[in-house]
């Protein structure tokens, strides 16, 4: 016990570092995904069939196989097969590939949310824009959107609590995030080996921080409890 | 000069031809009510008045211009129907008020998209703004919503969301204005207060086309009526002729059900 007193200024000075590795991950990948979905989401439901084939076989391979493979082999793909290397080494060469392949693994999920979303909202708001002289993107912004993003919210609330754990993922490729952080002590780092402890407190960081997400998610959900 | 002149329109869904050869016509300030069994076309063909169909054949005139012509596909382009559309109003059977929005919103939303449009909206936005919020003020207030401007739709009655979709129909000042079983959605309580938004709305000689099940409302409130039957119009004229002496069986054979009981 005094051990882990003494070691614990270490030990969760390497898991802030770890932490805001797995937080830049998770920003970037929502930042890229929440957009990169709703294209998704429109190539879809496109009426032009070939469009809306191809980007349901792409949401099919990638919502179909794990994001650990995917990460692999965008990460090793460039380098082993194409003998270019894009994503160049080191950690910013890994955060790329790794935020590469969230955003368009995440992006895939939300497209089926956002789609479902839109398909939510009854034809006759649409109709009844039409009706009033508005453009498609009039109707689009200003009549279809809060509704689909009120539709959304727990499906999304769902997906986004996921992203963070699935952030650990990335350690598959070396990332330095929190798990790999904590996990250094297992393997011995700064003076410290075969500690499982700090991995305790891995856990901790994701449910303080799955914490508020819930919360604030759950007010979100709440403030467009104005209209149904 | 009539101000809607609807000629041989036809309609297909798929292979079922949904309006055979549908033609007539309507003088400013009237009202015509269509009336028929469900399934006999009659929204279908309110929904080709308001470009939210396009009709296979026929054309559509209003005030001497073709809007829409089957043989004209130069008539069918999307950025023109937008414009085309703004000849029409459309009141839905399930008034499809934006949610989001209160009533006093609804009924501003499209004149302020339009307004935007305008050259000189970004210098004068705020008189644009407060004349868009005038008018729309004056319109709930004639359909006796002065009191309800600031609710959202799911606080209001069923009556109450017609009367502000009938405010956000007229709010860009249609030629003709078009009802689609307007108070098929309300219970008969609520029915009375949008019929008699709809009645005053016909002693200013506001021109409607209103599709209808409210038989008594179309006898006494229409200068035309409309008998609709399997895609065709079986039977049109003076609603005194329709109602008290119709000439066709089939006709006769619908209305008594609403005049027996």
């Amino acid at each position: 016990m005094e051990q882990i007193l003494e070691q614990l200024p270490i030990v969760l000075k390497a898991l802030n570092i770890g932490f805001l590795q797995t937080l830049k991950l998770f920003f970037v990948t929502l930042i890229g995904a929440f957009p990169l979905g709703l294209v998704i989401a429109f190539g879809s439901m496109s009426r032009f069939k070939p469009l809306s084939y191809f980007t349901k076989i792409i949401v099919w391979i990638i919502r179909g196989t794990p994001l650990m493979i995917q990460l692999l082999i965008i990460y090793y793909f460039p380098g082993l097969v194409l003998h270019n290397p894009v994503w160049g080494g080191g950690e910013t060469g890994r955060f790329v590939a790794a935020s590469v392949s969230f955003i368009l693994n995440y992006a895939c999920y939300f497209s089926e949310i956002y789609r479902g979303g839109i398909q939510g909202v009854p034809v006759g708001q649409e109709e009844a824009g039409l009706v009033l002289g508005m453009t498609r993107g009039q109707i689009f912004l200003k009549i279809t959107l809060l509704q689909m993003i009120k539709r959304i919210v727990p499906p999304m609330s769902n997906e986004i609590i996921t992203l963070v754990k699935d952030t650990s993922l990335a350690r598959i490729i070396a990332l330095q995030e929190i798990i790999w952080a904590g996990q250094a002590f297992m393997k011995g780092s700064q003076g410290i080996s075969g500690a499982i402890w700090p991995l305790f407190f891995t856990a901790v960081y994701y449910l303080i921080c799955n914490g508020m997400l819930t919360v604030l998610l759950g007010r979100l959900e709440k403030k467009l409890d104005y209209f149904k | 000069m009539p101000i809607l002149e609807v000629e041989h329109i036809r309609k297909y869904f798929e292979r079922t031809e949904v309006l055979k050869d549908i033609s007539f016509s309507l003088e400013q300030g009237q009202v015509v009510s269509i009336i028929g069994s469900s399934g006999s076309g009659k929204t279908t063909l309110l929904r080709c008045l308001n470009f939210l169909e396009r009709p296979d054949k026929g054309t559509i005139r209003v005030n001497g211009e073709t809007l829409f012509d089957a043989e004209d596909s130069a008539t069918w382009q999307e950025s023109e129907i937008r414009k085309k559309r703004l000849h029409f109003g459309l009141v839905f059977q399930s008034f499809n008020l934006f949610p989001q929005y209160t009533a006093l919103q609804n009924v501003m939303l499209a004149e302020e998209l339009l307004a935007k449009e305008q050259p000189d909206y970004k210098t004068n936005r705020k008189n644009i703004h407060a004349q868009i919020e005038a008018h729309a003020e004056q319109l709930l207030g004639q359909m006796g919503l002065h009191d309800r401007m600031t609710n959202y739709p799911h606080q209001l009655s069923g009556g109450q969301c017609q009367r502000v979709a009938i405010a956000r129909a007229l709010a860009l000042q249609p030629d003709i204005l078009c009802f689609d079983e307007p108070t098929s959605a309300l219970d008969p309580e609520l029915t009375g207060e949008v019929l008699k938004v709809m009645k005053e709305l016909a002693e200013q000689n506001t021109t409607m086309v209103i599709v209808t099940h409210e038989m008594a409302f179309a006898r006494d409130v229409a200068n035309h009526v409309i008998f609709m039957d399997d895609g065709h119009i079986l039977e049109q004229g003076n609603p005194l002729e329709v109602f008290e002496n119709p000439r066709e069986e089939r006709t006769r054979q619908f209305l008594s059900r609403f005049t027996q009981g």
